[in-house]
């Protein structure tokens, strides 16, 4: 199949690749960017762990192929924080507990960045609906609710 | 499970698109908010040789309001529809039914030609096509056409569109004054496919219905209108035994399925139940006298 040649800008860097057309947006940034921080669950835009923002708006990236992505631009979880320097949202996981094997949390914190951009978030129940498409097996997500709802306090 | 190998075109036009299509004999895809397909291919249940990318296509997203309809292109995205103050304004029973509609992330990039292309039995679009009688209008190199939504689904996953056709726009008529809608769905999880969810639109004169339309989904091969309760609706008042045999008919126009997630049995109690709930609030919405 015909290669193409894209340029994405990936937490403000530009990258330029050449790509086959059927690679996934998630195993692009994972594969030839090595950003491995955007995980890959179930490969069918069920469980939410591949979410990135896609010109500021979350996708899943397991159901975007990197080639349609040319000039785009893509937030990662890498570019929300550093370790050092945890974004407010991450501080907000941080302080309340909201992981406990870390799989689901890139696509929970860019899913909630997203959320907190574009809705209220008045209540939990909102903020659980908000959530339903992003699974956790750990926490009962009762700490990543109470994480979203001092971001959204704080916002 | 990652897709099969393909060739990937970009329609910069609509013409380049069926063009495209044209040229592929029948084994090319339409790409657009891809929630639908690129799983599918992932599964590599389809196969196409070709996908022809329509997200690069201008004048394709839009939602215009007209004297007698509002417009829709085929490549705006659910959350376009979820937040239109338009919408809301004319049809704000799918504002409230676009919620439902699996979760943010999907609704940021899935598109309205997409779902009603995809024609899934258990989804909100194409059952909200149906309850607002909606024309669609498709394109393929041999000539534009124009469908009614009540003919369009064929059954499952499966729709009156040629692998060749574009589905360009969606026309909804708009609704009469003193009209009043209703929408209940239950799915296992917000977001998730519904198991049962039911839509219905009354529109009054003198205090009585002069006007039902109520459509189901979740519940058969395709989204469904329960014609013979509309029937029985018209140009009475909302009593409960009025409603208990409009809910008897609701249930009587549906073939469900049993799967993994619930019976039959259960998805035809649920469908009546939901049906009574959308009455109630279209009623109370038009006018209509507590019964």
């Amino acid at each position: 199949m015909t290669a193409r040649t894209i340029i994405l800008i990936v937490n403000g860097t530009a990258y330029e690749r050449t790509i086959e057309p059927r690679l996934l947006l998630a195993d692009f940034l994972r594969g030839d960017l090595g950003l491995t921080g955007t995980h890959v669950g179930c490969e069918h835009g069920v469980c939410g762990a591949c979410t990135v923002l896609l010109d500021g708006d979350s996708v899943r990236s397991c159901l975007l192929f990197a080639v349609q992505l040319n000039g785009c631009a893509i937030e990662t979880v890498e570019g929300l924080g550093t370790p050092a320097r945890l974004s407010p949202l991450q501080e907000a996981f941080r302080e309340h507990h909201a992981l406990q094997c870390g799989f689901c949390t890139p696509g929970m914190l860019m899913t909630a960045t997203d959320l907190l951009k574009k809705y209220p978030l008045a209540t939990d129940d909102e903020i659980r609906a908000g959530l339903s498409g992003n699974l956790c097996r750990c926490t009962g997500y009762e700490h990543i609710v109470a994480a979203v709802r001092a971001a959204r306090d704080a916002r | 499970m990652k897709p099969p190998a393909f060739e990937y075109v970009v329609a910069g036009t609509v013409e380049a698109a069926v063009r495209a299509l044209a040229a592929a004999g029948g084994d090319a895809k339409v790409l657009a908010g891809g929630q639908s397909l690129v799983p599918m291919l992932n599964f590599r249940l389809l196969r196409p040789a070709i996908l022809v990318d329509i997200n690069h296509i201008a004048g394709l997203t839009f939602i215009e309001e007209h004297e007698h309809e509002v417009r829709v292109g085929a490549l705006t995205r659910h959350h376009q529809l979820e937040t239109s103050p338009l919408i809301a304004k004319c049809f704000p029973v799918m504002s409230e039914a676009m919620t439902h509609v699996a979760h943010l992330a999907i609704r940021n990039r899935g598109t309205i030609g997409g779902s009603l292309s995809h024609a899934d039995p258990a989804a909100e679009l194409p059952m909200l096509a149906l309850l607002l009688d909606a024309t669609l209008m498709i394109i393929s190199s041999s000539g534009a056409r124009e469908a009614a939504a009540r003919d369009f689904f064929l059954g499952a996953l499966s729709a009156d569109l040629r692998p060749d056709e574009l589905l360009m726009e969606v026309v909804f008529p708009r609704l009469p004054a003193d009209t009043g809608w209703g929408f209940a769905e239950v799915a296992r999880r917000h977001g998730d496919f519904a198991l049962a969810a039911v839509g219905a639109i009354l529109t009054m004169a003198d205090g009585r219905i002069a006007q039902a339309r109520i459509a189901m989904t979740g519940v058969d091969e395709t989204p469904k209108r329960a014609t013979e309760a509309e029937a029985m609706l018209v140009g009475q008042i909302l009593l409960p035994a009025l409603r208990d045999a409009a809910i008897d008919a609701v249930r009587g126009a549906v073939t469900p399925n049993t799967d993994l997630h619930a019976s039959a049995d259960y998805r035809r109690h649920l469908v009546g139940v939901l049906a009574g709930r959308a009455l109630d609030d279209a009623w109370r919405r038009a006018g209509g006298a507590p019964a």
